[in-house]
C-alpha cells in the first residue's frame, strides 16, 4: 500500500508546504477549542525548546509515522491549566496528561484535514518527561516541524511520516 | 431534567475531567459522577451501579470503546442506559460502527461545551 506521500510524488513539496499548514491548522483549533487560547507562529522559527515532556501518538495505516508534541515543563503545566480551568498549582500533575490529549487531538484532527480519516489509526498515546535522551523513530521518511508560541512558551509539534 | 448518574470512561483523566466540567456547564444536575479508564473498569462498573448516561472515548488500552460498548449490551441492567462516544477516531466508518453496536451519539474531539451539551441533552431527553 502506498503512502499519500509516494502516490503524489511529484507534487511532494506542494503537498509538504500544504500539510504543514493543515498541521499549523489542527494545532491552533485544538488551542483555541479545548484551552481557550491562540497560538501563533514564532518569529524566529528556529527558536530552541529544552523538551521536558514530550507527548507521542503513532499513526499506522496508509499513513504511517509519529506525531510528537515538545514543550517545557512550565508550559505543559500551563497547558493543563488552561485545559482543566484551574490554577497553576492545582495542573502540574496533569502536565503529562494534558500534553498527550494535545497531542492526541491535533494527529486526529490533522488526519481528518487530509482525508485519512478511515484510513489511518492512531495509539493511545506515550508520553516521555526530561530532555535527556534520543528520539529514534523506526520511520524513515519525511519530516515536518512546527513551532507554535502558546503564552510566550515555544510548543514544537513534529510530524514524521514514511514515504 | 431530574438528577443525572454518570459514567465517563477515558484513559485520560484529563479528559474525564474536562467533559465532567461539561456536562456541569450544559446544565446538567449530576448526582454521581464515575469514572473508568478502560472498557473493562466501565463494563465492572456498569454491572454494579445504575448510570443515566454513559461517555465514552474509542481509543483506550485494555478494552477499547467500540469493545465496552459490545459488552454493554449484554448487561441486562445496562440494556437502556445511552452511551454517547467521546473521541478523536471521528471517522464514518468508526461512527457507524459505534452506532451499530448501540452508541446513541457521537462527539469528536476536539469539543467545545456547547458541542457536548447539544449532543447529550437530546440523548438524554429522549430517554425520558
Amino acid at each position: 500500500m502506498s503512502s499519500p506521500l509516494s502516490s503524489t510524488a511529484n507534487a511532494g513539496g506542494s503537498l509538504l508546504e500544504h500539510w504543514r499548514v493543515l498541521l499549523c491548522e489542527s494545532a491552533k483549533h485544538v488551542f483555541s477549542t479545548m484551552l481557550g487560547a491562540q497560538i501563533t507562529t514564532p518569529e524566529q522559527p528556529d527558536i530552541e525548546v529544552v523538551p521536558e515532556v514530550t507527548a507521542i501518538v503513532g499513526l499506522a495505516g496508509q499513513l504511517c509515522g509519529v506525531l510528537t508534541v515538545r514543550c517545557g515543563a512550565a508550559c505543559a503545566t500551563q497547558i493543563a491549566s488552561r485545559m482543566l480551568g484551574v490554577a497553576i498549582e492545582e495542573a502540574s500533575a496533569n502536565q503529562c496528561d494534558a500534553v498527550a490529549e494535545v497531542c492526541n487531538m491535533v494527529a486526529g484532527n490533522f488526519k481528518a484535514k487530509i482525508g485519512m480519516e478511515d484510513k489511518c489509526m492512531l495509539s493511545v498515546p506515550t508520553v516521555i518527561t526530561g530532555c535527556d535522551y534520543q528520539f529514534h523513530s523506526l520511520v524513515s521518511g519525511t519530516r515536518m516541524e512546527v513551532p507554535m508560541i502558546f503564552e510566550g512558551e515555544v510548543v514544537w509539534f513534529t510530524l514524521e511520516v514514511r514515504e | 431534567m431530574s438528577s443525572i448518574r454518570a459514567l465517563i470512561v477515558d484513559d485520560s483523566s484529563v479528559m474525564r475531567k474536562i467533559v465532567e466540567r461539561c456536562l456541569r456547564q450544559a446544565g446538567l444536575d449530576l448526582s454521581d459522577v464515575r469514572e473508568a479508564s478502560n472498557g473493562l473498569e466501565a463494563i465492572a462498573l456498569l454491572k454494579e451501579n445504575q448510570f443515566d448516561l454513559v461517555l465514552s472515548d474509542i481509543n483506550m488500552p485494555v478494552m477499547d470503546g467500540l469493545e465496552f460498548v459490545r459488552n454493554a449490551q449484554q448487561i441486562d441492567s445496562a440494556k437502556g442506559t445511552p452511551i454517547v462516544m467521546i473521541t478523536t477516531e471521528g471517522g464514518e466508518k468508526h461512527v457507524m460502527e459505534a452506532l451499530s453496536l448501540g452508541a446513541k451519539g457521537y462527539i469528536r474531539k476536539p469539543f467545545t461545551p456547547d458541542q457536548v451539551k447539544d449532543h447529550v441533552i437530546p440523548v438524554l431527553r429522549s430517554q425520558a
